[in-house]
């Protein structure tokens, strides 16, 4: 196993120094965004004493390089700082608000990748009649549908009209998991709705492409039924293109949820992000970046690691 | 009034009927379903307050990066937790006076330049401790020292010393100032125990309520203080506050019934959710107004032809009826309106392309005008705009629209271009609302305003104490501003909250919406 072992440590290396630029782009990027912290605390209500003050306390009359590299000094000893606009701890504050993405990117996962994956073998059974086209008319329609649009018709009919789930989907420290699990339902269904096409479209296409081959055939000969064949021939040999869109769908689960959040006024990350970003809370935004950025690269990681190793040839290179 | 309708809307206050079922057995009975509406909320007042419960509140504004410092607090979220835990020393009465709170009574000298507060006597902060004089000194120290941040900085600046004897709160000011009362019902001017100097975001006041968390931007849980001193305050025994921005998403939360009142519901769907039979929606005229706002100082606008053209040239009626849908009125190029207390209306100005045209003519200036707008200047800001730009083109005057982003806006444009969309909340009174933006020497004179006589009658306004002289003097002021001013105000818009049929104590007030955003701790559940 050295050469898996070697091949991780290699990939994480490659991680950490791709999170190293993407801090200094993200601080580049919001040093030439227009306006200053001082000036959007205060708002409009901003007085030129309470502005030099703020801003004299805040140290921005520090060069920006000082500032980043007393910033990065700081998270290489596990010390996010504190917020500038509310004072409050980031790691702490953050810490909840990721933990939130989780919980509900969990739910959203375990329910539409099992789900995802089954129906694309069902497809793939029922090729060109009419199960295959049902899954893929319905599921191409909700995903072209804009996610916002589905959350609110789902709101309306679902919460509102039969009052099943609640509307608001904000979840806080003292609800049970069964209560979370209610309030998280409707955000959760619209998350799978729009993440499922895509990765039942891949399962589809790949397992088709690996059918074609000869040892499928043979199988086919052999007298196997085709959801066996599809099962234990097919299904493994296309496991790393769908490894890889299911972990593309996971990293969106977690950093791409900003609209819905906001929908459904939910907790997390991307509304986090959100505000700081309009009060240019540098240390935040540089923090909460860091964290997407690490769970993308995380993520896809994973997948480039399982194709690997799902791969005999690629597992034992000559 | 028939017998059994009083039976029935006395048993509907009490919760014993469903408002639905109380309607309907009141249309039966021959009632309009206005009357019957009418005649429950009188039965509901009439019952009285009940104690206990939950009272939910959907609120917008709220952001994760507030401060829990009642100093900082800019938004309404903050408005309202802050009314929750503490209490300023007076607030606005609904009448158009003032309420004392944690001040039970006050006075200024003869020529208005000193006033002293009397503090309540054996009214206590939530940790405890007796509020003294001590405490309001402190506070207010904390709001007007050199380096405060202090949003209500720009309010304390009149004040030239502060003292304290026994129970006694003594202000002296530069100048005289017969409104210093109203200034202090500013909402950052919270009473803290050492004016909250030890912990600023510790959320201990004199409030009807006792913050037991608190989660920026997200949820804030308040729990009745026993200890309250007014009994008319503090009905339900638990407040639950979420943040929810999303227009929609706060419309649906009150329509599932999983909020129980709601601020800022959208104009453009007021009028259908009224409808709903569980579902009051009440609107509220008030100061806040959305402007168009030119520097005088600055070409074109330095050329009071071309301000006039501007102001022949917008069809005011249109904009609230098209932006406002109707929840508003139409202004006249001032920032004043019948909200204020010492409020004189002048001749309306009217849209009359012809006039806009001649002014035009004679500025010779023939060149378009250029107006910078964004959607967060004022909701439907753009759109407003686009009006402008038609109705002066009806004039022949040609202006160009340039959308600038959100993010920056306040720091970039506003205040900084020559000709830009804005809104202001207004403030209580006329001298504040004048002196915060068209006095000569205004931080935020966005429009450039420099006229000495303006200047002078406001400062002169100050000092008069006869109110119908002062009344006058505004008069006079406002007269210049609508010929002069670089302001052009087409509308005041309405505060439009949404409140669930299971809430009773709704009543009219001054300020903010959400009855000056004291609803959660006035209002009480009634089911």
């Amino acid at each position: 196993m050295h050469v898996a072992l070697k091949l991780v440590s290699q990939r994480l290396a490659l991680g950490l120094l791709l999170l190293f630029m993407v801090s200094a782009l993200i601080f580049a990027g919001t040093n030439i965004l227009p306006g200053d912290v001082a000036q959007s605390i205060l708002g409009q209500s901003a007085t030129p004493e309470a502005l030099a003050n703020l801003r004299e306390e805040l140290g921005l009359n520090e060069p920006a390089l000082n500032r980043y590299f007393s910033w990065l000094g700081g998270v290489l000893q596990g010390d996010l700082g504190t917020a500038l606009t509310s004072g409050q701890d980031i790691a702490e504050s953050m810490g909840k608000r990721l933990s939130n993405t989780l919980f509900l990117a969990m739910w959203a996962a375990i329910i539409s990748v099992p789900l995802a994956v089954f129906l694309g073998l069902v497809a793939v059974r029922f090729r060109d009649r009419w199960p295959d086209k049902l899954i893929s008319g319905v599921t191409l329609a909700s995903i072209s549908i804009p996610e916002f649009l589905i959350g609110y018709v789902l709101m309306y009919f679902i919460g509102v009209k039969l009052g099943w789930a609640p509307t608001v989907a904000t979840i806080y420290d003292g609800m049970s998991l069964g209560e979370k699990l209610q309030t998280i339902a409707l955000p959760v269904a619209v998350l799978t709705l729009v993440v499922l096409a895509h990765m039942m479209r891949m399962t589809r296409a790949a397992i088709l492409n690996v059918m074609q081959s000869a040892y499928i055939e043979t199988a086919e000969l052999k007298g196997l039924t085709m959801f066996l064949i599809i099962w234990k021939h097919a299904f493994p040999n296309s496991i790393a293109p769908i490894v890889n869109v299911v972990m593309l769908n996971l990293a969106y689960l977690v950093v791409g949820v900003v609209v819905i959040e906001v929908v459904f006024t939910y907790p997390g990350m991307g509304q986090y992000l959100v505000d700081h970003v309009s009060k240019r809370d540098l240390p935040v935004v540089q923090a909460s970046g860091l964290v997407f950025a690490a769970v993308y690269i995380g993520l896809n990681m994973v997948a480039d690691i399982v194709a690997i190793l799902s791969n005999p040839r690629l597992r034992h290179p000559k | 009034m028939n017998d059994e309708l009083k039976y029935l809307s006395s048993r509907a206050a009490m919760g014993r009927l469903t408002r639905r079922n109380f309607l309907g057995r009141a249309s039966a009975l021959g009632l309009s379903a206005v009357a019957a509406n009418t005649m429950l909320a009188g039965a509901v007042k009439a019952a009285g307050p009940k104690k206990g419960g939950t009272i939910k509140v959907g609120v917008e504004g709220g952001s994760s990066s507030d401060s829990l410092d009642p100093a900082l607090s800019t938004n309404t979220t903050m408005g309202t937790v802050t009314r929750l835990w503490g209490e300023p020393l007076v607030e606005l009465a609904a009448g158009g006076g003032l309420d004392g709170r944690v001040a039970e009574s006050w006075e200024g000298s003869a020529d208005a330049s000193v006033w002293t507060f009397r503090i309540r006597q054996g009214i206590t902060f939530s940790n405890g401790k007796e509020v003294t004089a001590e405490d309001v000194v402190a506070t207010m120290d904390r709001h007007s020292g050199e380096d405060t941040k202090s949003g209500a900085l720009g309010v304390m600046r009149g004040i030239k010393a502060m003292r304290a004897e026994g129970r006694d709160f003594i202000v002296e000011l530069h100048e005289a100032n017969a409104d210093l009362p109203f200034l202090m019902t500013d909402y950052h001017l919270m009473i803290q125990p050492n004016g909250g100097k030890d912990d600023p975001s510790a959320m201990i006041g004199t409030g009807p309520y006792i913050i037991k968390s608190a989660d920026p931007g997200v949820r804030y849980v308040a729990e009745k203080n026993p200890n309250h001193w007014d009994d008319s305050q503090g009905h339900a025994d638990t407040i639950e506050l979420l943040v929810i921005n999303d227009d929609t998403a706060r419309v649906a939360a009150l329509q599932s019934g999983q909020v129980h009142m709601i601020s800022r519901v959208p104009p453009r769907t007021a009028g259908l959710i009224a409808r709903a039979p569980t579902i009051n929606v009440h609107t509220k005229s008030g100061p806040g107004h959305y402007v168009f706002i030119a520097h005088v100082d600055t070409a074109p606008f330095n050329n009071p032809h071309v301000m006039m053209a501007l102001k022949y040239g917008i069809n005011r009626q249109e904009m609230v009826d098209k932006i406002l849908f109707g929840y508003g009125s139409i202004g006249n190029d001032i920032p004043i309106n019948a909200s204020y207390p010492l409020f004189t209306p002048l001749p309306q100005r009217e849209y009359d392309p012809e006039k806009a045209a001649f002014h035009m003519k004679k500025s010779e200036y023939d060149g378009p005008i250029l107006l910078r707008t964004s959607d967060n200047s004022f909701p439907g800001a753009p759109d407003a705009a686009a009006l402008f730009q038609q109705s002066c083109a009806a004039a022949g005057i040609k202006m160009d629209i340039k959308r600038e982003p959100n993010d920056g806006y306040w720091s970039e444009v506003w205040n900084k271009q020559p000709f830009s969309t804005s809104y202001w909340s207004g403030r209580p009174v006329q001298d504040q609302m004048y002196s915060t933006a068209y006095l000569s020497t205004a931080d935020w004179n966005d429009t450039r305003f420099k006229n000495p006589q303006f200047d002078q009658l406001l400062v002169a306004a100050r000092a008069e104490l006869d109110s119908a002289k002062r009344k006058q003097m505004y008069a006079d002021m406002a007269l210049i501003l609508h010929n002069e001013g670089g302001l052009i105000a087409p509308m005041f818009n309405d505060f439009i909250d949404g409140v669930s049929d299971k809430i009773g104590g709704w009543d009219e007030t001054a300020g903010f919406g959400l009855m000056n955003l004291y609803a959660p701790v006035k209002t009480w559940v009634t089911a």
